[in-house]
């Protein structure tokens, strides 16, 4: 749905996105993260034609964003970082406005407006002038107004910020909701967010994609944490034969040893484990599974110089 | 065309959610109001509203510009340039939408001086060709004043310099025609008379219907339009 090659778009001398280039397949919902001044921003809006790459290209559902700009367009719902309104205008108002901009026919639209502010959880507002909203309800009628023509491919540039707790729950809802049938791009600081709601991670870091990978493929990094007593020799002696280890280390505390085992790839060898521990009967008081989170990747990624 | 008269709707309707079209009504209304009166009751022959029309001339030289100065600055400063542009719509849209939008609010702001017509024609014998040809004159003259004003607030993002720059420029556009006298030679005045505005409303506003006037604001209009479009396209290139 979404191709992007070697785009490049410089301000001035500066590139602010170098040479970046990613596919988004159909009904995908791919994590766009970075530091702040990673270049995100400027990714999205060459998608959606708010600027023109420096050099490189992008298509948005087969239709190039420089030359058929209006076509490609009409085919994304975009949510801007800072979700600008025009605060003297009501919501509904608004809403309808962007409506007839997008071409939602006439006869659809007052349903479409309905669903859309029902959907969003801005219809008990609707004849609220939108200066007066608090930030929740003005993200939600961002996201209103993004999904209002019901496009194939959403763009959302932080959709949670401002939110509370309770807000963002709902909006990740809606979100996850709409990608069952949409393809989104998805920016965020906020981790677990991505865990949560993505297929696919693309981590850009000073304009370049520093990670581009499946969320399974990122996270698969697993470790088993014992705490055993026993003869130390004959523990890690053992469970050395066991398939898939990467690394064996260990602390000592008392009687206690707290063993680190690292495994090289996705099988779950726990079970393993354990039988081992009963047949050679170690003592064991904690057995825990861990994993690389994204936000270990992310401050690796993003520190390193 | 569509998109144009979307977008002109909205413009419209933000003009009068803002408190400064009212003011500006008022302001405009009672300034024209006493003119009016000063002029037809000290002249009080048939061409005193000549002299009442080229008063709201130059009041719409000073109006003009605060009509047109949040028309992009504001779209720019807010953010929702960026909605209106990732929208399915080209910028000449935006520009032309705007442009019809300040220019329909300068006819709403100069229809009730009517009114004073009206009344003249019930105390008096106006010549009505000259009166129609003197607010011909009028919305062609502001047409050009709105076009430089949208012109400049196409390339700030803040109001107040946006209606400082517009000022400046209408201003030396009024009073350039008379540079004209600096020279002893014929032709240069005449390219001074024909670069002011003055000259041309002038012609307007005795009765003269001159194709060269219409040309001379339609030219105007066209290029200050493109121009703003042009401005407002590179951003995308910066």
């Amino acid at each position: 749905m979404i191709q992007v090659e070697n785009l490049t778009k410089k301000f001035g001398n500066v590139a602010a996105v170098d040479g970046v280039s990613f596919n988004v397949e159909n009904r995908e919902i791919v994590g766009f993260l970075g530091p702040n001044g990673a270049g995100k921003t400027t990714t999205m809006r060459v998608l959606t034609s708010y600027l023109a790459p420096t050099s490189g290209r992008a298509a948005v559902a087969g239709f190039d964003v420089v030359r058929n700009s209006l076509e490609a367009r009409k085919r994304i719902g975009y949510l801007p970082e800072s979700v600008p309104f025009y605060p003297e205008m009501r919501v509904r108002e608004y809403l309808s406005f962007r409506a007839k901009l997008k071409a939602v026919p006439r006869k659809q639209r007052k349903q479409r407006l309905d669903e859309v502010m029902e959907r969003c959880r801005v219809k008990d507002v609707e004849h609220k002038i939108i200066g007066h909203l608090s930030k929740g309800y003005r993200q939600r009628l961002g996201l209103a107004e993004a999904i209002i023509h019901n496009p194939p491919i959403l763009i959302l540039d932080e959709p949670t910020i401002g939110l509370d707790p309770a807000q963002i729950r709902q909006t990740r809802e809606l979100i996850k909701e709409l990608g069952q049938d949409k393809t989104v791009i998805l920016s965020t600081h906020i981790l677990p967010e991505v865990e949560m709601l993505c297929n696919r991670v693309i981590i850009i870091h000073q304009g370049k994609i520093a990670i581009m990978d499946t969320l399974n493929n990122l996270v698969k990094d697993q470790k088993i944490k014992l705490e055993i007593t026993g003869n130390i020799n004959d523990i890690t002696e053992t469970l050395k034969q066991l398939p898939g280890i990467k690394n064996i280390s260990f602390t000592q505390q008392d009687l206690w040893y707290v063993v680190t085992i690292e495994l090289s790839n996705n099988e779950d060898i726990r079970d393993i484990v354990y039988q081992k521990i009963v047949q050679n009967q170690w003592g064991i008081r904690e057995f825990k599974t861990e994993r690389t989170t994204l936000e270990e990747m992310f401050i690796r990624i993003t520190t390193r110089e | 065309m569509r998109n144009i008269w979307v977008l002109t709707k909205k413009e419209l309707a933000i003009y009068f959610y803002s408190p400064l079209a009212y003011v500006i009504i008022t302001a405009f209304l009672l300034l024209s109001g006493y003119f009016f009166y000063q002029f037809v009751a000290g002249i009080a022959d048939a061409t005193a509203l000549r002299y009442v029309l080229e008063f709201i001339g130059f009041i719409s030289l000073i109006i003009s510009p605060m009509i047109t100065m949040r028309l992009l600055a504001e779209e720019k400063k807010s953010g929702t340039l960026e909605l209106l542009m990732t929208a399915p719509i080209t910028e000449t849209q935006v520009v032309v939408s705007k442009y019809i939008s300040s220019l329909l609010f300068f006819i709403a702001l100069i229809m009730p001086t009517v009114a004073y017509v009206i009344l003249l024609i019930f105390w008096g014998k106006p010549d009505l060709g000259a009166i129609i040809c003197g607010y011909l004159g009028l919305i062609c003259l502001a047409g050009v004043f709105l076009s430089i004003g949208l012109f400049v607030s196409s390339f700030t993002s803040n109001q107040i310099v946006a209606v400082i720059i517009t000022f400046v420029i209408l201003l030396i556009g009024w009073v350039i025609g008379w540079a004209g006298e600096f020279f002893r030679e014929q032709w240069w005045k005449d390219i001074f008379k024909y670069i002011g505005f003055f000259e041309h409303f002038d012609a307007f506003r005795k009765g003269l219907i001159d194709s060269r006037d219409f040309l001379y604001c339609f030219s105007l209009i066209i290029f200050f339009l493109f121009l703003t479009v042009r401005i407002v396209e590179s951003r995308r290139w910066k």
